[in-house]
């Protein structure tokens, strides 16, 4: 609260939310019309730019057509006793699915976690995921390594294309994930693994 | 930010102190410059991207408590809590009854300059509250008790050797290892045990859209991700210009930012948070701390278009050269300088004029604010109000210090690449002479004139 003493000598309270809108209000400038965006959307997508894009910020990218190719991947790369998780009924084979109700701190020693990604720009190797996807946020972010399963007819251009489809989904939480964490922090050296998924396998249907 | 009244001038020159260190600085950051330059290019429609991204914000400027009262209420309709913030004290007090709330006394907390602007963690601090910085770049200043001097690579000063001491001393790698990778995944180590055992995570914000309550947070490590999604209250800090109206404008400023800033395509993630998870608490706090006053002065209201990409920092010749701390507030180079005087003009008089006007900071940002110019009308500004003449010789002095290393450019082979590094205008305005090129040609012209035709000679 904010104490604001009037002409008339009396205290009046005001809170800091009618003081900053009010300021707001008397200090602002005059309306502009917000500009049309649409100009920018329907580009044409491009899968080889997706998957150059996505590896030169250090994904990997595996071309697939089945499950079954997905398993041999993963089992190629994962040892039988990884601790695995997915969401996906089709890999039930290899990996946990039913940890829904799990506490996220007891996902911590996850080596890998596949999810479906709903869609993938081009122009930046981004994929974007929703909490239904991932099941827990915690998920996509806690896992040693996260793959991901993204079929290509949903591939959009841009980022403009990406919304147009997103702008009326409801969702406590989404986020395009592009690539690994990472960080240049340390004299700006390029640094795969950061505080999230050492490393991020997109598997292309 | 520890407040100094030293000048900018005096802090440039004590950097200045170790030159191949000044050069090395120069050169890392014309090199993301670089990297940014060769993304845009790649983008036919970025110029339409920044007259939209201009645009879109300075729409919201006009129609800003409408929105905020949008947002807010959609915020809440989710089931977040929403705080006002009139200053910095009521926004450290804020965040510190919710710590009291939860009964905790320690809290890990993402990249947020507005909290390094508050300076929270030294009032947390004061109360007993310990704070983990979890971006890398935050912890390791934060180590070294310093502020970020960068505000997007916060140890962007800082060698490595420098940080394998650091780590060696508090996180026990080995003595003399100064391996990046190793580094790293020493820091990702330690802050992992802070994100399993603390209760209340807090991080900024990039964008609240009005339309859904959302707001983004955008990160490459995932430190804000992990950081909220594991503890059980999340507290999100936004100066109130952050909102956009709607979802789809997260597109025109997703493209813009991490282009603008690093060069990278996008951040590795863009979160959007809606919603709380079942069980967890979400409060956002909406911080005023001197914007509404600087949205009543009309010349420089534009600076609220920010989207802290820190381009401006990254071509620039007198921030390249003078390091981030010689700014002495907590955004740097050359929109801190337009930021700073609005909060306090005397004790920052000396930053507008910390600047060749050279016009390239203006060129890079992506919200296409007229930086150069509006330096140049603080100049105007602080002048009137009588905080002149030290401000004055201390801008001789920044372009002495800073620019004038005749060792630099008296390499006849180096010479072009100094020309492009140092004045990247002359550059972009295909090698017009600058002062004929320049809108403001004004008291700050004639001396670096002097300076130029000066060092011209020598070379
Ligand atoms: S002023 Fe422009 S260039 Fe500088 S940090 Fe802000 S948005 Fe980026």
């Amino acid at each position: 609260m904010v104490c604001t003493k009037q002409k008339t000598g009396i205290e009046v309270h005001m809170s800091s939310r009618n003081k900053i809108l009010s300021a707001i209000r008397s200090n602002k400038p005059g309306a502009q019309p917000l500009p049309g965006i649409t100009g920018f959307t329907a580009q044409q997508p491009d899968t080889e730019r997706f998957v150059n894009t996505l590896q030169s910020i250090g994904g990997r990218v595996v071309r697939v057509r089945s499950f079954e190719e997905i398993i041999a991947h993963i089992r190629e790369a994962f040892p039988e006793g990884t601790r695995i998780i997915s969401s996906l009924p089709q890999l039930a084979g290899i990996a946990e699915t039913g940890w829904s109700n799990a506490p996220a701190h007891s996902l911590e020693n996850v080596q890998l976690a596949v999810f479906k990604a709903q869609l993938g720009v081009c122009e930046n190797g981004a994929v974007w995921v929703t909490e239904q996807d991932i099941v827990q946020r915690a998920a996509a972010f806690i896992a040693e390594h996260l793959a991901m399963v993204l079929e290509e007819s949903t591939l959009v251009a841009t980022m403009h294309d990406a919304y147009l489809q997103l702008h009326n989904q409801r969702y406590g939480y989404g986020v395009f994930i592009a690539g690994p964490s990472k960080t240049a922090d340390i004299e700006q050296s390029l640094v795969l693994g950061a505080h999230g998924p050492r490393t991020m396998t997109l598997f292309l249907v | 930010m520890e407040q100094s009244n030293q000048q900018h001038a005096d802090l440039a020159r004590k950097f200045n102190g170790n030159e191949s260190r000044v050069n090395w600085h120069d050169e890392t950051l014309w090199w993301i410059r670089q990297k940014r330059d060769k993304i845009v290019w790649q983008v036919p429609e970025w110029e339409a991207l920044r007259e939209a991204a201009s645009q879109i914000k300075h729409h919201v400027l006009g129609n800003l408590a409408d929105y905020l009262e949008e947002f807010e209420r959609n915020a809440q309709q989710n089931g977040v809590t929403v705080h006002w913030a009139a200053d910095a004290a009521e926004h450290n007090r804020i965040v510190h009854s919710l710590l009291q709330q939860q009964g905790v006394t320690r809290m890990v907390k993402s990249k947020s300059m507005l909290t390094e602007e508050c300076h929270l963690n030294e009032y947390l601090a004061e109360h007993g509250v310990e704070v983990i910085d979890s971006d890398l770049g935050e912890r390791i200043v934060q180590l070294l008790k310093e502020p970020p001097s960068h505000i997007v690579l916060p140890c962007i000063h800082i060698k490595k050797e420098e940080i394998g001491e650091l780590f060696h001393k508090y996180l026990g790698t080995p003595e003399g290892n100064a391996d990046p990778q190793l580094l790293t995944h020493a820091a990702r180590l330690h802050v992992r045990e802070v994100f399993m055992s603390r209760k209340v995570a807090l991080t900024g914000v990039n964008f609240a859209v009005a339309e859904t309550g959302e707001f983004v947070v955008c990160t490459n490590e995932g430190n804000a991700d992990m950081g909220a999604h594991l503890a059980d209250v999340h507290i999100a800090s936004m100066g109130i210009e952050k909102i956009i109206p709607r979802r789809e404008h997260l597109g025109v400023f997703l493209r813009l930012l991490t282009r603008s800033a690093t060069g990278q395509p996008v951040t590795t993630y863009s979160s959007h948070f809606a919603k709380p998870r079942p069980g967890q608490q979400m409060h956002l706090v909406i911080v005023d701390n001197g914007r509404t006053v600087q949205l009543g002065r009309e010349q420089f209201r534009n600076s609220l278009k920010c989207i802290r990409c820190a381009a401006c920092m990254n071509t620039c010749p007198v921030y390249r050269r003078s390091g981030g701390h010689s700014y002495h507030t907590a955004i740097a180079g050359p929109i801190g300088s337009i930021l700073a005087p609005n909060l306090d003009m005397k004790q920052y008089a000396d930053l507008p004029f910390a600047s060749t006007l050279c016009g390239s900071c203006s060129n890079v940002c992506p919200v296409k604010i007229d930086i150069h110019n509006q330096l140049y009308q603080w100049r105007q500004v602080i002048t009137q109000n009588g905080h002149s003449p030290a401000a004055k010789t201390a801008a001789m002095k920044v372009m002495a210090t800073t620019l004038s290393q005749p060792k630099v450019y008296t390499l006849a082979g180096k010479a072009g690449r100094w020309v492009l590094r140092n004045m990247p205008w002359l550059v972009n305005n295909r090698l017009n002479p600058w002062y004929k090129q320049r809108n403001m040609p004004e008291a700050p012209k004639q001396s670096f004139r002097e300076w130029y035709a000066q060092n011209k000679k020598q070379g």
